[in-house]
């Protein structure tokens, strides 16, 4: 059998569609380790930017309070490989968090640095997914709308506001929402829960509260998101409602909404859900910086601190789960994205 | 000789234009028509205005703190003025404020004075600077006639320095950023997207992961990162241009794409390949067929670049890592209205610089969509 | 300024059967920011079950948007602004398309079941992510009450009919995965769906190449035959017309200029555009180093469309002060009808 044959045996097998989406999958895996990798390079490099090692700094901050022994510095020394060429820490630093989970320990707060982290990683990560889920729930047909009715009164309210919610830094919307809250409507602002319900176990009062508290980091997080993700469907629908196959589908006896559902937006949809690869690392940042505004118990409050007074291990170890984490919400956004599309399978 | 053509499906249509002008030409004619980016053109212009004669528009040094007038809000300028003899004339002028303080509460409140008006005009007398750093001047295009006299007209701060004249002084820093900002990107994304675009291959595919690698990180906390670790002992003017650098890590991955996608299509055409077997160079290719042909759509990115670099400026001075207080910044001003107890006392700390970074950011994008448009031969 | 045009009424056409579709001094207008496009200005055209008439004519003279004028999915800013397209469904009725709502129930019904469409590219007519199965089995539904398990089975034995090999496997293929001459099967399957009983055809071939557009005329020929449909075919390729047309208009600027069965046509043109586009055409038996001579100029913008006879700029045989005071009307000369003032002196009517 020539290569010929071989391969349009291969084409038109049955587990052709999944071996495709297994080669994709494949690809995309060995495509993040690059990415991953250069990420805890930059991390490394952030966290040995200030002047002085950590060490000095530990020794320096503990000092006061009876300051540590010759020993427990020496074995921490070696732990992180401190005075040994720099790819020698970095290949300590890897393998302590590599095989022993082990991310260094805070020094201004003296514990380990998983003891603080996970948590807020999660809310970081709980409050950016709802983003995006309000951002597709707003874009999408608000999009659709602003390009079947070009150049009509809503299509023209739709820009506008995309513009606005392009033009406004998060914060200052956070800011601007807060003001309004508190002065119009007297409601408690900042945090995630009202103030009574701090260090409560959860209760399905709380879970309202909660509610009533989350809409709005949400909202000011995904306003900007939104903007731009209704202006880009609109763009990609208006690129495809005038082609030929629409008008096949017109020729067929289709109704213009039945047509419109079935196939420019489902084309159209694809660049929709690819731009979740980028998206997701804007909101995470943009999460970040509310967060610090709002005063949230995420990530953003802890880094910002963390940066402020130098504590590095763990602003470095915020830095890169943040970011690899959001490589893996790329990663499946991709697959998600193979999944409806057939033809980015076969690239 | 008459011109013979073939029956085919070329049918140009060049020859019936009425008019013809060069790509520059068409492309202003159209821009123009674009209402919407005609104005945000003027506005722009207008705010780079501001940032080259900012000491000149300035009514009040922009340090100069008042501790008679801390937190004053905005005072209004009225036009008429009442005699003695009960007749109105006409007077530019502001009331003037006293300040009261409630020992109670200890809160501060600030009450019109009846008696006393302080007269307003234009070109007064007031502190000195140099134009443009070469002509000394104490001229000032608005304010109070009497120099000794202050007026807030959007308020002051806890330190009573003048919000108007901080906006104003701040427009310097913050809309160069974004000007030395696309400058270094563009350095960077032209040449690496035009390498990435003309050569391929391997140096395609490494430059495309460097790309994507930055695309794909959050980053605000690699910002962060970075930024923080400025030592705060940096002459401003260091810290000024790290933070540029940073902030235009953003600005050049886009325009790289930019830059590759074009010349992937442009190598293809058959005008690059006639020039290439004409004997040019590649880098006579690029310079002479390709750049001019991509030109438009840089500037057009560009221009839209210009309004991200400004929004990350902002953040990270808001947030106390970028910029430090010494400079004044639209994003080193809203760090003053920081947390919500300050918005509520003196909403003008927010209201006022940030209407002028929304009008900023989306005048900028607006000239960039209307040049993206103009540029784009195809739009409709 | 007198307009003359030969309104011919039903009951004077040389046919004993009436026409299956009508269309009556159409007139399809797109109204841009520049100004008024007449991409259809003025047409007459019958078309008759069971034949295949051919619209032949240079890019950009308006053939295609005439076909869609048809099923009235011409895109704004385009507008159908006079004129009648009468179709007859065959049980006696007749209905006007160009009268009817735009989007109503009706116009959707006859489209795809009574007049079926197939285009020019076939890479970009086909929905781009969905299964070529999918989209036959999706116009079946819209027109008949059949299961999913029938309509499925309906598709592969279309699929078949069009000469796909292993039909049941392309079923589920996407596009992309075929070739341009497989595409442009399915899209024939497609059409064919709910056998329709006319076919129009805009540039069925001019994207595949030569040997895959002969498979493909071959096959409309055949299918024309078999389902007694009538084939409304626009082409700029004179080989094409040659090939499949028994009825031909030749086009000029949104306007039919003659018109007559193919062998008149061929055998003896007269109007000063149609002989240019044969003589343009090489033939067996030329000499070596003969130059084919081409139509002078160019089709002028649809925007500055010259008065008078719009082909009088590029014609060698324009007469001053006839031809660009006057549009000609179509009337009989020889065996077909022309619209040019070379032969109105014959008929004696101007």
């Amino acid at each position: 059998m020539s290569s010929r044959h071989l391969a349009v045996f291969l084409w038109y097998h049955p587990w052709r569609a999944t071996s495709a989406m297994f080669g994709f999958l494949y690809r995309r895996l060995l495509y993040m380790i690059p990415t991953v990798f250069l990420i805890s390079v930059v991390t490394f490099v952030i966290i040995q930017l200030p002047p002085g090692d950590y060490l000095d700094t530990l020794a320096a901050e503990l000092s006061d309070s009876g300051g540590l022994d010759e020993g427990t510095m020496q074995a921490l020394r070696d732990q992180y490989g401190l005075g040994q060429p720099m790819y020698v820490q970095y290949l300590k630093w890897m393998s302590q968090i590599l095989f022993h989970g082990n991310f260094g320990i805070s020094f201004e707060k003296n514990i380990p640095v998983n003891d603080i982290i996970w948590d807020k990683l999660g809310w970081t990560f709980a409050i950016s997914l709802m983003t995006l889920l309000f951002i597709w729930m707003t874009a999408l047909p608000i999009g659709i709308y602003s390009a079947v009715r070009k150049y009509s009164a809503g299509d023209y309210i739709a820009t506008f506001f995309g513009f606005i919610g392009l033009a406004v830094p998060n914060f200052l919307l956070a800011l601007v929402m807060m003001y309004v809250a508190f002065k119009y409507f007297g409601q408690s602002v900042g945090g995630l829960v009202s103030p009574q319900y701090l260090g409560e176990p959860w209760t399905f009062d709380k879970f309202l509260d909660l509610l009533a508290h989350i809409w709005m980091p949400i909202v000011v997080v995904g306003t900007s998101g939104a903007a731009a993700l209704i202006r880009i469907m609109r763009a990609n629908l208006l690129d495809e409602l005038y082609r030929p196959y629409v008008v096949t589908a017109r020729a067929k006896g289709m109704s213009e909404f039945q047509l419109l559902l079935k196939y420019p937006v489902r084309v159209a949809l694809n660049p929709f859900v690819s731009t979740i690869g980028w998206i997701l690392p804007t909101l995470v940042s943009g999460e970040i910086i509310v967060a610090v505004v709002m005063n949230l118990p995420t990530t953003g409050p802890l880094l910002l601190r963390a940066l402020l007074v130098q504590d590095m291990y763990l602003a470095g170890s915020l830095i890169l789960l943040v970011s690899i984490l959001t490589v893996i919400g790329t990663l499946v956004s991709d697959l998600l994205l193979a999944w409806i599309d057939p033809r980015i399978r076969y690239q | 000789m008459t011109v013979e053509t073939t029956l085919g499906p070329s049918g140009t249509e060049e020859e019936h234009t009425p008019e013809l002008l060069g790509p520059w030409a068409l492309m202003w004619r159209k821009f123009r028509r674009h209402r919407v980016a005609y104005v945000s053109l003027w506005i722009t212009g207008l705010i780079y205005f501001m940032a080259l004669f900012g000491d000149f528009l300035a009514p009040e040094k922009v340090d100069e703190t008042n501790r008679r007038g801390i937190f004053v809000p905005p005072q209004g300028i009225h036009f008429l003025v009442t005699d003695e003899d009960g007749s109105r004339s006409f007077q530019l002028h502001a009331k003037a404020l006293k300040m009261q303080v409630d020992r109670a509460t200890m809160r501060r409140s600030y009450v019109q004075d009846p008696d006393k008006i302080i007269p307003l005009g234009f070109f007064v007398e007031g502190y000195s600077y140099e134009i443009l750093g070469l002509i000394p001047s104490k001229t000032h295009f608005f304010g109070p006639k009497n120099p000794r006299d202050i007026v807030y007209f959007l308020g002051s701060d806890r330190l009573g320095r003048d919000i108007l004249s901080r906006i104003i002084i701040g427009t310097k820093i913050s809309m160069s950023i974004g000007l030395v900002g696309i400058v270094v990107s563009l350095v960077i994304g032209v040449s690496l997207g035009g390498l990435s675009g003309y050569y391929g291959g391997w140096v395609d595919t490494l430059i495309q992961r460097l790309v994507e690698f930055l695309r794909s990180i959050p980053t605000i906390p690699l910002w962060m990162g970075l930024a923080a670790a400025i030592p705060l002992g940096w002459p401003p003017l260091y810290t000024y241009f790290v933070v540029t650098i940073i902030v235009s890590m953003i600005g050049w991955t886009s325009l790289a794409r930019e830059v590759r996608g074009k010349f992937l299509s442009l190598r293809n055409e058959d005008f690059i390949t006639a020039a290439r077997l004409d004997g040019l160079t590649d880098w006579e290719v690029i310079r002479k067929h390709m750049v001019p042909s991509f030109s438009s759509h840089i500037i057009a990115s560009l221009t839209l670049a210009v309004p991200l670099m400004i929004l990350a400026e902002t953040s990270l001075s808001f947030l106390g890592i970028g910029l430090q207080p010494p400079i004044v910044s639209w994003g080193t001003l809203l760090k003053e209205a920081q947390n919500i107890r300050s918005i509520i006392e003196a909403p003008w700390l927010l209201i006022a610089p940030g209407t002028m970074i929304v009008i900023a950011v989306l005048a900028l994008n607006f000239l960039g969509d209307g040049l993206r448009d103009a540029a784009d031969p195809h739009a409709h | 300024m007198p307009q003359i045009r030969m309104h011919t009424e039903p009951d004077q056409t040389s046919h004993t059967v009436q026409p299956l579709v009508e269309i009556r001094g159409l007139k399809t207008h797109f109204f841009t920011d520049d100004g008024v496009v007449k991409a259809v200005e003025g047409v007459d055209l019958d078309i008759h079950a069971n034949r295949t008439h051919c619209i032949l004519g240079e890019s950009g003279c308006g053939k295609s948007i005439m076909a869609r004028s048809i099923l009235r999915i011409v895109d704004a800013p385009g507008k159908i602004v006079e004129g009648s397209i009468i179709y007859r469904p065959g049980d006696g009725r007749s209905v006007d398309l160009a009268k009817m709502r735009p989007g109503s129930r009706d116009l959707r019904e006859i489209r795809g079941q009574d007049i079926a469409m197939i285009f020019q590219e076939p890479m970009s007519s086909l929905g781009p992510i969905t299964k070529v199965g999918k989209q036959i089995v999706e116009t079946i539904h819209l027109h008949r009450r059949v299961s999913k398990a029938e309509a499925k089975e309906q598709a592969i034995e279309l699929l078949d009919k069009v000469g796909i090999p292993r039909p049941s496997e392309r079923f589920e293929a996407y596009p992309f995965e075929l070739s341009g001459g497989m595409r442009q099967r399915a899209m024939i399957a497609m059409a064919l769906s709910c056998r329709p009983r006319l076919l129009i055809a805009d540039e069925p071939t001019t994207a595949l190449d030569v040997t895959t557009q002969a498979q493909i005329l071959d096959l409309i020929a055949e299918l024309k035959e078999e389902l007694e449909m009538g084939v409304l075919l626009i082409t700029h390729d004179l080989g094409v017309v040659a090939e499949v047309a028994e009825d031909v208009s030749v086009t000029y600027m949104g306007k039919v200029v003659e018109k007559g069965d193919v062998f008149s046509i061929f055998e003896d043109p007269r109007h000063p555009y149609t002989q240019a586009l044969m003589q343009s055409v090489p033939k067996l038996g030329m000499e070596k180093r003969h130059r084919l001579p081409a139509i002078k100029g160019m089709v002028p913008h649809p925007l500055a469309r010259p008065s008078g006879c719009a082909f009088r700029t590029r014609c060698s045989q324009a007469m001053a002060g006839v031809c660009d005071k006057d549009e000609p009307g179509l009337l009989k000369s020889g065996k077909t009808d022309v619209a040019c003032f070379l032969y109105q002196e014959e008929t004696a009517s101007v």
